[in-house]
């Protein structure tokens, strides 16, 4: 040891960050923390995953039995059972992965402001948590796209086209949410109203089809919209009206861009200049 | 603080760790202030009404703290609360950006400065130490390998695959403490955790803490137990107002810590809220002195204390006897001293007369903080209470530990005896 030299080779440390520590430390943390927050939520009751599927299949029986019952609207488009599933399971997502994550980082605060933690492991761990309820839910997407004699399409494999850019928005979304939350306590209040509005701004319970054609225009400046026609499309009925058909020309799925990468750059921008400050302002 | 003080030997002092370590912990220039919202903005509403007024103040709990630490050294902060000891701490640990100056570090630091954060109530001791052991840097295979030591060390193996919500608070500080422990970190901060578990466990955690401040380890340990940091630390640093105070020698910086402590403590002579506001006699002004007649808050154990109280009367008191009590930091009424007017003075007080009573008091008190108490009563009868004082004064003794409350003059020998 007395060999060694007396000098040691000092890295400057730069403080808190929204993914300090190294990426290889990242991306386990965010791994290990979905995975037990995952098995905590599923195998934590006796019933576990079963009751996680209730929930979505209540909502899906009750819609069902509404819209097909009372409004009619089954019969405007094919398989409209299986695609309000389809719609209702990908929709909880994008709710479970940015309600969950706009507390997170208040839920988090022991560890916050305990520990040095990439904080950007906290909103992401809650979406990857969501991804990982939508892959068992899909399983039973599948089960019911049998029963109700879907044939099976080579566009299903078409499935991570579509979720990529909704897993990007809901992260986006998550990162601005739990930043901004930090802040203004009230955000999480707010995003229960914006989330239901946008529940009933996307065409989930109801085709798009049905709608009057220039409120389906403005639907599509809505980004999920997009996603949610061309899942449509590629999953359920190819037969369905193409996108840009139903936003009646470029117009509205520019806006629709402009507002998802608006959103995207938002979210990164915001979390990155607020985590070093997270610890301080909780 | 729970410190074994059983081993009363101070290893602390004396023995600096070799300056020919590297240096692995470099600050220079620490500066960080807080900006405290006199009316916290906690909403959007809030924010936006609250744009044209600025209502805060700034609170600087760093003003450019600059050390280093080499390696091997078990280093302490010490310092009042508020001090920004902590604040410089989690600086330290990445959790707060500092305003100005850098830090520079050497080698892998472990990221807690406290005991058991992170731990999920919902998990199991298993799953708690592989998440633990990810965020101290390690692979989750890693992680999953440490488990056995982990828990060994902890005695909790039959508790592997409980959930920590159903684990007593003695087992959990034995598993964050066996954690932290455990982890290869090669730099450790440490906020105040040495209170930990049974008597045996701590024992242990003693063992380890000497075990590591002889080791390559570096350890920054924040704590308010001056016992604790001239027992452990190579060198400590006390922090006063976010600046450096005094660095170097841990007896020395224990020593103006509780100097410090106690000299900038509100004033406690003034008593005026212990008595009833229509006493018969209150206390105007009490004090301690060091042999040289200077007033002080602290004294060294052993040398000679003086003390002086001055009692005036509001109105005329017949026949006043005084009673003061020195008790210690547990409570313990250690001594008692009693006394009536001298001779030559009428046994009475007439309104607005002052009394003064002073005397020296052999000092036998072992180091700890000591609350003076008064009491005066009327026609030297103890049913006759006009005055009771519960906290004149109080005063701090330092100086070499030693067990009991008070230190007696021992003569003691041993002999073999004669068959």
């Amino acid at each position: 040891m007395s060999a060694e030299p007396a000098t040691l080779e000092l890295t400057e440390v730069r403080g808190p960050s929204a993914v300090g520590g190294g990426a290889h430390r990242f991306f386990e943390l965010l791994w290990l923390i979905s995975v037990t927050e995952f098995k905590k939520t599923f195998f934590g009751t006796v019933l576990g995953y079963v009751w996680s599927l209730v929930r979505p299949l209540m909502l899906f029986a009750i819609l069902l039995l509404v819209f097909t019952q009372i409004f009619k609207l089954g019969s405007a488009v094919a398989h409209y059972p299986v695609l309000l599933l389809f719609n209702i399971v990908l929709f909880g997502f994008f709710q479970e992965g940015t309600g969950g994550a706009v507390s997170s980082v208040l839920a988090q605060e022991g560890i916050v402001r305990k520990t040095q933690f990439p904080r950007l492991v906290i909103p992401l761990s809650v979406v990857l948590t969501a991804l990982f309820t939508l892959g068992l839910n899909m399983i039973v997407v599948v089960v019911f796209l049998f029963a109700f004699g879907v044939d099976p399409m080579w566009t299903w494999l078409l499935l991570p086209v579509i979720l990529a850019p909704l897993l990007i928005l809901t992260s986006a979304l998550a990162m601005l949410l739990s930043a901004l939350n930090v802040r203004f306590r009230d955000v999480a209040i707010i995003w229960v109203v914006a989330a239901t509005a946008l529940n009933y701004g996307t065409p989930i319970i109801y085709p798009l089809e049905i709608v009057p054609t220039r409120l389906a225009h403005l639907l599509m400046v809505n980004p999920l919209t997009p996603i949610f026609q061309q899942a449509h499309i590629w999953i359920i009925d190819p037969q369905a009206q193409s996108v840009l058909s139903m936003a009646g020309g470029w117009l509205p799925l520019i806006g629709a861009a402009i507002i998802y990468l608006t959103v995207c750059i938002l979210g990164v921008w915001v979390f990155n200049r607020e985590a070093p400050r997270i610890a301080e302002q909780l | 603080m729970a410190v074994d003080t059983q081993q009363a030997e101070p290893a602390g002092s004396g023995k600096p760790a070799s300056t020919s370590e590297p240096v692995v912990i470099e600050a220079i220039g620490i500066e960080k202030a807080f900006r405290l919202p006199t009316h916290r903005v906690d909403s959007l509403k809030e924010r936006l009404t609250a744009f044209t007024r600025q209502d805060f103040r700034m609170l600087h709990a760093l003003r450019g703290v600059s050390f280093e630490i080499r390696r091997g050294e078990f280093f302490g902060i010490v310092g009042r609360n508020g001090s920004g000891k902590s604040t410089l701490l989690k600086i330290l640990a990445s959790i707060y950006a500092a305003d100005a100056g850098t830090v520079r570090m050497a080698g892998r630091l472990a990221p807690f400065i406290e005991l058991g954060v992170g731990f999920n109530p919902e998990l199991t001791a298993r799953e708690n130490v592989e998440l633990n052991g990810v965020m101290m840097g390690l692979s989750r295979r890693d992680a999953r390998n440490r488990l056995g030591a982990v828990l060994e060390f902890a005695e909790l193996e039959e508790f592997v695959d409980m959930k920590l919500k159903n684990y007593s608070s003695g087992m959990l500080v034995r598993l964050a403490f066996s954690v932290m422990i455990q982890s290869d970190a090669e730099i450790l901060l440490i906020d105040e955790v040495l209170a930990v578990g049974d008597a045996a466990f701590q024992q242990k955690c003693a063992d380890v803490f000497h075990e590591i401040r002889d080791s390559d380890r570096t350890v920054v340990f924040v704590t308010h137990d001056m016992g604790a940091v001239e027992h452990y630390c190579h060198r400590a640093m006390l922090i006063n107002d976010g600046d450096v105070k005094v660095i170097g020698d841990p007896g020395e910086v224990a020593r103006s810590y509780l100097r410090l402590n106690f000299e900038q403590a509100p004033s406690s002579s003034d008593a005026d809220d212990d008595s009833p506001s229509l006493a018969d006699v209150t206390l105007a002004d009490a004090w301690l002195e060091k042999a040289d007649g200077s007033r002080a808050t602290t004294l060294e154990t052993g040398s000679e204390m003086r003390f002086g109280a001055t009692l005036e009367a509001h109105r005329d008191v017949e026949g006043p006897s005084f009673g003061f009590m020195l008790t210690n930091a547990d409570g313990v009424d250690v001594a008692g001293f009693g006394l009536e007017l001298s001779e030559g003075i009428p046994d009475r007080l007439r309104a607005g007369q002052r009394v003064r009573i002073s005397g020296v008091v052999e000092n036998r008190l072992t180091p700890g903080r000591y609350v003076v108490k008064c009491w005066i009563y009327r026609n030297h009868n103890y049913a006759n209470l006009i005055l009771h004082s519960p906290h004149v004064l109080d005063f701090v003794v330092f100086g070499e530990g030693a067990p009991g409350i008070v230190s007696l003059d021992h003569e003691v020998t041993a002999a073999l005896e004669d068959q």
